[in-house]
């Protein structure tokens, strides 16, 4: 096995347009499972570590972009602010050992569908940067990024760079179901963010189709039904047809981490929560501006 | 959070009763520790284990030309280069070194490989080929119970039927009546051991052509017993010393990679070392049988119990392993540490093509005391008292006797026990607090619940299980204790072949050693086979017998010591003796065969008695679990070491959480689903709660310092225990474990 150090980003790129079966490898933490366990044999590995600009983020034109190894203890650390959906769901992902290798970057990577970081970035619109050598940059929605179980819209030459995303101008949140309470793979996972400026409701769902997806209906159905001027409660109608319309948003299977039909009965109930938990910080923060 | 009623008085020497730290605890923190899988020599070649992809099959051919032919491969080997005896077991010799002409599990050794590196060995080992015709397999237990089935070994699918009647059950299974009769249905599913260093060791062969073993086991002459005639040798030429073992619970009592690792060595003349990666690890040692049980209890209108019928169906896959024993206890502890006057068990295990099962932590009584704790609470229900006050009502207690007839003739103070449990203080509910942190919630940081759904419950559950090897098996252990001057200061060396498998045995023993000899300078010698057995680190035996034995043999040298009279100090007399050395055996008192009909006979040695309540919050729309607290009481009868007996006791009740609510193999057609630590889940620190714990000491006076094994008993009422306070907090019936999140919110 060949290991290769790119010292900056051209020369990764350069690295990747050479060798496109080269197997990019950041925190290593799914990279490097699959080789001990020996489910790939890459015949080269190629480094994103010393390229020091991933592990940083930056804002412009009011846009955070955040380099895709930045891992997710200084994702908590330092965005959770600016991104509270991205940096809770960072919050679950493994043990602090893991949390202090695993980036973002690696977890699109991987495009598993359970991955914990796909819920909120399709919540929040994100936008995934990507790059060759011979084609340049360009941007993915989250959307059009997931495309199978553990298949990407990243070309073969293409390494990813960042992903851009506005900070939340309201409430984010991000639940995830294990049947532990640390450590765990998530049964399913739900991220909501509301973006009142917009008067639009974001949402992602992992862990219950074949890759990660937004509940497209539930959002149009919440956003209309919500009433952003008030500061009105929910009705509790409103909010179960909400929990309804995310849970028929999925196509979960049946697999040892837990049942479709727990999944589709947990989704509606992550729905109704966090739509809950959303409203009423809300409702606090345009009392208290 | 520990009370103790007797105090042991201050040791300031390290002796008994003294919060002695253990020498490999700060190492194993560190990651420093010398685990079997760090063994290393420099001309050392790898072996690597072909394992069988079908559940059942014949093999038709097995073809090593590509195996044989890779460059850097040494050997590779089929069960027609098994020296010696083709077969090993605990009890019978049913198992295979390698497979002979049929698989019968998934994941069975076939062909075993040495290469000069890890990666050229599992590439050799998966050059082989074998052509196998897959047959039905036999995976439902209670098929295999049919005498129709197909026979898995020569002789039926049934490996020990073990029935117990007392009463008027002697003379027919007709129930006596009844006020208040309560039935229910349980299952046990497969729990797995999950000790974290895997199978590993490392086989020297010998100039004399023997070989030299260094292996993490729990029990190193039994292995030698089982490999020296597989090998074809003298047990004097097969020599095994203990490596660093990282857990045990059962899983280390039978050979896994013992035989393989030395018959490459003899025939390389390379040492060779195996270790399995955590996949591997899960089809290379046998688990925790499952279990299926129904259970009828009877009792008058004031919550006695009249009679207990039950059936417990133990599914011991595909080779008898410890399933004879199993059977034995799951029969004789099946109706738990209760007085009943009229009893009728029948306790199975059979053969299946499901994975061997074999010893786990608590064995037979776990699964037991899941059914038999679950019907208390029924019958509490039914005859509207506490779960408290109905075992109260019918708790053993010295000079009662047990389903076996056996008489309890130590302490056995479990009402008292339960009252305690009951007196002690409830913790706080963390979703009644203001602003809860999340980690006290179910789904922890997760975020499932901000306290929506969430319920309380409590429940209480009691565990009955026998101490040491039972049945009439000749059970001792062997010390050699000798005292020496060294740099002109008396010191003594214990030297035993017991195993150090992280229950903190060797801090125990030099603590023996002090207390018996007076001397502070202990050593304890590596554990080897050049000392007689000491028997299996297994049944919670080891300070009962190895500690006895070294007691024994620390008599025998003060004995020597006292001919040279009182006056003399050790230094001089030891100044004029030379060292002295003294080696003893330690047996415990006789046990005898349980009836083949009735179940009748003193077949155990020391009962022993924990006491759980547990505090729960369950998310019932979603299904998940918190466990707030763990209270428990359990009398040992003599604390050695408190530290090490707290750690057994959390330790064990974390083992039983896991089984309560997360820790399964899961199976579909005797395939394993999930043979890794991403889905086979044991607890996290956000799982186990703190524990209140109150320990007792009521001597028995049979055993050394009047001391009760204590490493398993906590296993077995921690899980009733969660799963009751599941059903209080749900109203749920929950008839089986591990409760799945489905369980709750879909039902
Ligand atoms: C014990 C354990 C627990 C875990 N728990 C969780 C969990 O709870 N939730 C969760 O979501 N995940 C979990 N994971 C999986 C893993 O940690 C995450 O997916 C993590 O985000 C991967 O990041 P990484 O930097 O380590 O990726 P790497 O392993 O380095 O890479 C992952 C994949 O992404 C590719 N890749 C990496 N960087 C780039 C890049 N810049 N451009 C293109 N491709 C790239 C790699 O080639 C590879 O295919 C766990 C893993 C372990 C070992």
């Amino acid at each position: 096995m060949e290991f290769l150090r790119p010292a900056s980003w051209a020369e990764a790129l350069e690295l990747k347009a050479e060798y496109p079966d080269a197997v990019p490898i950041q925190g290593g933490t799914d990279v490097m499972v699959e080789i001990n366990f020996d489910l790939r044999r890459p015949a080269r590995l190629l480094d994103l570590n010393p390229v020091a600009e991933l592990s940083r983020w930056s804002t412009t034109g009011g846009v955070l972009r955040v380099g895709a190894g930045m891992t997710y203890t200084s994702l908590i650390r330092e965005l959770s602010a600016d991104l509270p959906g991205l940096a809770q769901a960072s919050r679950t992902v493994g043990s602090p050992q893991i949390r202090n290798r695993g980036s973002v970057g690696g977890n699109l990577g991987a495009a598993s569908p359970a991955g914990d970081s796909h819920p909120p970035l399709l919540a929040a619109d994100a936008e995934i940067e990507v790059e060759s050598r011979a084609r340049g940059s360009r941007l993915i929605p989250a959307t059009a990024f997931y495309q199978g179980v553990k298949r990407s819209a990243l070309a073969p030459d293409e390494l990813i760079r960042a992903f851009h995303v506005a900070p939340a101008t309201g409430p984010q949140y991000f639940s995830k179901i294990g049947t532990r309470n640390a450590m765990v793979i998530a049964v399913c996972s739900f991220a909501i963010a509301l973006h009142p400026r917009r008067r639009a409701v974001g949402t992602g769902i992992g862990s219950a189709a074949p890759t990660p997806r937004r509940a497209g209906a539930a959002e149009e159905y919440i956003a209309a039904e919500l009433d952003w001027d008030s500061r009105a409660a929910l009705d509790p109608r409103v909010v179960a047809r909400f929990g309804e319309l995310v849970a028929q948003a999925a196509s979960p299977i049946d697999d040892v981490r837990g049942t479709a039909d727990y999944r589709r009965h947990a989704l509606g109930v992550l729905a109704r929560r966090t739509l809950t938990w959303a409203w009423h910080e809300h409702m606090r923060e345009r009392t208290t501006t | 959070m520990t009370t103790s009623k007797a105090t042991t008085s201050a040791n300031t020497f390290g002796g008994i009763g003294g919060n002695l730290p253990r020498p490999d605890g700060t190492l194993k923190v560190r990651g420093e520790f010398a685990y079997s899988s760090d063994l290393w020599l420099e001309d050392m070649l790898w072996g690597a284990t072909l394992r069988s992809p079908h559940v059942r099959a014949r093999i038709l051919g097995i073809d090593l030309t590509e195996a044989i032919a890779m460059p850097g491969v040494h050997a590779v080997l089929t069960h027609d280069d098994v020296p010696g005896e083709k077969h090993y077991g605990l009890d019978r010799r049913d198992q295979p070194v390698l497979a002979v002409d049929q698989v019968r599990y998934q994941g069975e050794a076939v062909a075993i490989v040495a290469a000069d590196h890890p990666e050229t060995a599992r590439r050799a080992a998966k050059a082989i080929k074998v052509s196998y015709e897959p047959l039905p397999p036999v995976v439902d237990p209670a098929w295999a119970l049919d005498p129709a089935s197909p026979p898995i070994h020569p002789g039926g699918n049934v490996v020990r039927r073990q029935p117990v009647r007392t009463g008027v059950f002697l003379d027919g299974p007709g129930a006596p009546p009844a006020d208040v009769v309560v039935v229910g249905e349980y299952e046990v599913g497969m729990q797995d051991q999950a000790f974290l260093g895997p199978e590993s060791g490392l086989a020297v062969p010998a100039e004399d052509g023997g070989v030299d073993l260094y292996i993490a086991t729990q029990w190193l002459h039994v292995d030698r017993d089982q490999l020296a005639p597989c090998l074809g040798l003298p047990p004097e030429l097969v020599r095994l010393t203990l490596a660093g073992v990282g857990g045990a619970f059962g899983a280390r009592e039978d050979l896994s990679m013992q035989v393989h690792a030395c018959m490459l060595a003899l025939r390389t003349g390379r040492p060779v070392k195996i270790v399995y990666d955590r996949q591997e690890s899960f089809f290379g040692h046998v688990h925790r049988h499952p279990a299926r049980m129904r259970y009828e209890h009877g009792a008058d209108a004031d919550g006695r119990l009249v009679y207990v019928k039950a059936e417990i169906l133990l599914d011991g896959g595909a080779y008898c392993s410890s399933s004879l024993a199993v059977v034995g206890n799951a029969a004789s502890l099946g109706a738990g540490p209760y007085e009943v006057p009229n009893i009728h068990i029948d306790a199975y295990g059979v053969y299946t093509n499901n994975p061997p099962c074999g010893a786990m932590r608590g064995f037979g009584a776990v699964q037991a005391c899941f059914g038999y704790e679950s019907q208390m609470d029924r019958l509490a229900a039914a005859c509207g008292l506490s779960p408290v006050e109905i075992r109260i009502r019918n708790a053993v207690s010295e000079g009662s006797r047990i389903a076996t007839g056996q008489l309890v003739d130590t302490p056995a103070p479990l009402a008292e026990m339960l009252a305690e449990l009951a007196a002690m203080p409830m913790p706080d509910l963390p979703a009644e607090r203001p602003g809860p942190d999340l980690r006290d919630l179910p789904g922890g940081v997760s975020q499932t619940t901000r306290g929506e759904g969430v319920r309380h419950g409590v429940g209480y559950a009691v565990g009955l299980k026998n101490i040491c090897y039972s049945e009439g098996f000749d059970d001792y252990s062997t010390a050699r204790v000798r005292v020496e001057l060294l740099g002109g200061k008396p010191h003594v060396l214990v030297h035993t072949a017991a195993a150090e498998v992280g229950q903190g045995l060797v801090t125990v023993l030099a603590q023996i050693a002090r207390t018996e000899l007076g001397v502070a300078n202990v050593t304890v010698a590596p554990a080897d086979t050049r000392v007689g057995s000491a028997g299996s680190s297994s049944a919670s035996r080891q300070s009962y017998m190895t500690g006895g034995a070294v007691r024994a043999a620390c008599a025998a040298v003060r004995d020597r010591l006292a001919a040279h009279g009182p006056a003399e100090s050790l230094t001089e007399i030891l100044a004029l003796t030379g060292p002295i050395e003294e080696t003893r055996e330690y047996r415990h008192r006789p046990t005898f065969p349980m009836d083949p009909f009735t179940g009748q006979g003193d077949s155990h040695t020391q009962l022993a008695l924990c006491v759980h309540r547990a505090v729960v919050a369950v998310d019932v729309e979603l299904g998940l679990v918190k466990t707030v607290e763990l209270a428990a009481v359990q009398d040992v009868g003599r604390i050695l070491n408190p530290i090490a007996l707290e750690g057994q006791i959390h330790g064990a009740s974390a083992q039983g959480l896991g089984l309560a609510l997360m820790e399964e193999i899961q199976m579909e057609g005797g395939r394993v689903l999930n043979p890794s630590f991403t889905d086979y889940l044991i607890p996290t620190i956000l799982d186990m709660p703190p524990m209140r714990l109150s320990i007792l000491e009521h001597p028995d006076p049979h055993a050394p310092y009047g001391l009760r094994g204590a490493g398993e008993p906590a296993t077995l009422s921690s899980t009733p225990a969660i799963v009751a306070a599941v059903r209080n907090a749900t109203g749920l019936e929950l008839p089986r474990v591990p409760i799945r999140p489905e369980h709750i919110a879909l039902t």
